[in-house]
């Protein structure tokens, strides 16, 4: 088989009007949907993967907040109970100190008292012992031996 | 084997028939076309090879570029296998696939410059080549016969055998006994045209394509690229377009095979 040159120029003329048509019109707008399509895609995958991120995000900081307030709660607690206990503390403390002082002031009280009593009664008592002593003296004067006593007392002057 | 010359000197009636000759292997019935079954076997091993390429690299984030223009492919087919055929499609949709794309190919063959690969094949001693497998009526014919057959599975598995029996006694005129053989004359005719009309519609098309280029081809040289240029161009549209038509017919006659009417 022989071909000459022309006909295999000519047929590649044609092949070339071909290939600039298709590479005008047909390729750009093929790969431009192909292209489109692949960014779709892509931005669907990327979309969806940044919101399991933002969910794994979500519950950490859940967890994060739960935590916090447990801690909170637990500190709270804590620092109740150590306030009840200073409270019960200081109650017995104040508790104590009073009945101190009311045991002070009763017995204070009580030995005013006693010491009246006594008061009253050296009293009374040297009233008895001056009227006891009136009456002695009454019925026991001798006179002769306290003429005596007397006498020896006003020589000792 | 005869030796032609289509030379820049020889007759126009030879260069044209040598053209339209195949490169041949046997004799009458045995006839093998070499040409026909090299092209669409290498067409199809390339599809093969292509589709399990991006199918092994398939992944269910970003696709790649081959990966995406398969799943356009595959989406593309699948709708419209969706919209016509309403049964189980794991066989169908891949069948539409396969027969979408491979004639494609065969028919894209018939954009390459007429002369270029008979005359590289002259170079290697073969005197005959025809390069468009959907040009030569036996391979649409091999294609729309396979689907025959399939149309007829489909028939008995949609169907069953009694009721496909029943639609080929009782349909279109009625169950009248005398009706019978009218109604099995006139599916019998129904049924052999699907192929028919499927295969030498692909065919003529494709036909006469290659021919109006070969005929193109015989033009002075400077002025070829004007007719041969929008030939080539109104072509980008039906090379794709036949490709179509043979797909959606196919899905088309087995779905009217499946389906009780």
């Amino acid at each position: 088989m022989d071909v000459s040159l022309g006909t295999l120029v000519g047929q590649a003329g044609t092949f070339l009007v071909l290939v600039l048509v298709t590479m005008k019109y047909v390729w750009p707008p093929l790969t431009q949907a192909m292209e489109e399509r692949r960014r779709k895609i892509a931005e669907g995958l990327a979309q969806s993967e940044e919101a399991e991120q933002a969910l794994d995000k979500a519950n950490a900081e859940a967890d994060e907040i739960i935590r916090e307030a447990r801690r909170k709660a637990g500190e709270i607690i804590e620092q109740a109970s150590q306030r009840g206990n200073q409270l019960v503390e200081q109650a017995k403390e104040e508790a104590i100190a009073e009945r101190d002082r009311q045991v002070q002031a009763a017995e204070a009280e009580i030995r005013q008292a006693t010491n009246q009593a006594r008061e009253a009664l050296r009293e009374r008592v040297a009233e008895l012992a001056i009227a006891g002593a009136g009456r002695v003296i009454e019925s026991e004067i001798d006179d002769k031996r306290h003429r005596e006593m007397l006498d020896k007392l006003a020589a000792e002057l | 084997m005869s030796f032609a010359v289509a030379a820049a000197g020889s007759s126009p009636t030879e260069y044209v028939s040598h053209h339209l000759e195949h490169l041949k292997v046997g004799e009458g019935l045995w006839t093998f076309h070499v040409d026909t079954l090299f092209f669409s076997i290498v067409l199809g091993a390339l599809m093969l090879l292509v589709m399990m390429m991006a199918a092994r690299r398939a992944t269910s984030g970003v696709p790649g570029k081959l990966q995406n223009f398969v799943e356009v492919l595959v989406d593309f087919v699948d709708n419209s296998v969706k919209e016509s055929f309403h049964g189980p499609r794991e066989f169908v949709a891949p069948l539409a696939m396969t027969i979408f794309v491979w004639v494609l190919l065969w028919n894209i063959m018939d954009l390459i410059p007429v002369d270029y690969l008979p005359l590289l094949a002259s170079k290697m001693g073969l005197d005959y080549l025809r390069v468009v497998p959907s040009a030569d009526v036996n391979a649409p014919f091999a294609l729309s016969l396979s689907v025959l057959v399939l149309i007829l599975v489909y028939s008995v598995k949609g169907k069953g055998f009694a009721g496909f029996g029943k639609e080929m006694l009782f349909h279109p005129f009625g169950k009248n006994p005398l009706l019978w053989p009218a109604n099995i004359l006139l599916n019998i005719v129904e049924l052999v045209a699907k192929p028919v009309s499927l295969a030498l519609r692909l065919f003529g098309n494709l036909y006469a394509a290659e021919l109006i280029f070969i005929l193109i081809a015989m033009l002075p040289w400077w002025i070829q690229f004007i007719p041969g240029g929008a030939w080539a161009v109104f072509h980008i549209l039906v090379v794709p377009l036949q490709a179509f038509i043979f797909m959606t017919l196919t899905i088309v006659y087995l779905s009217l095979a499946y389906e009780e009417h």
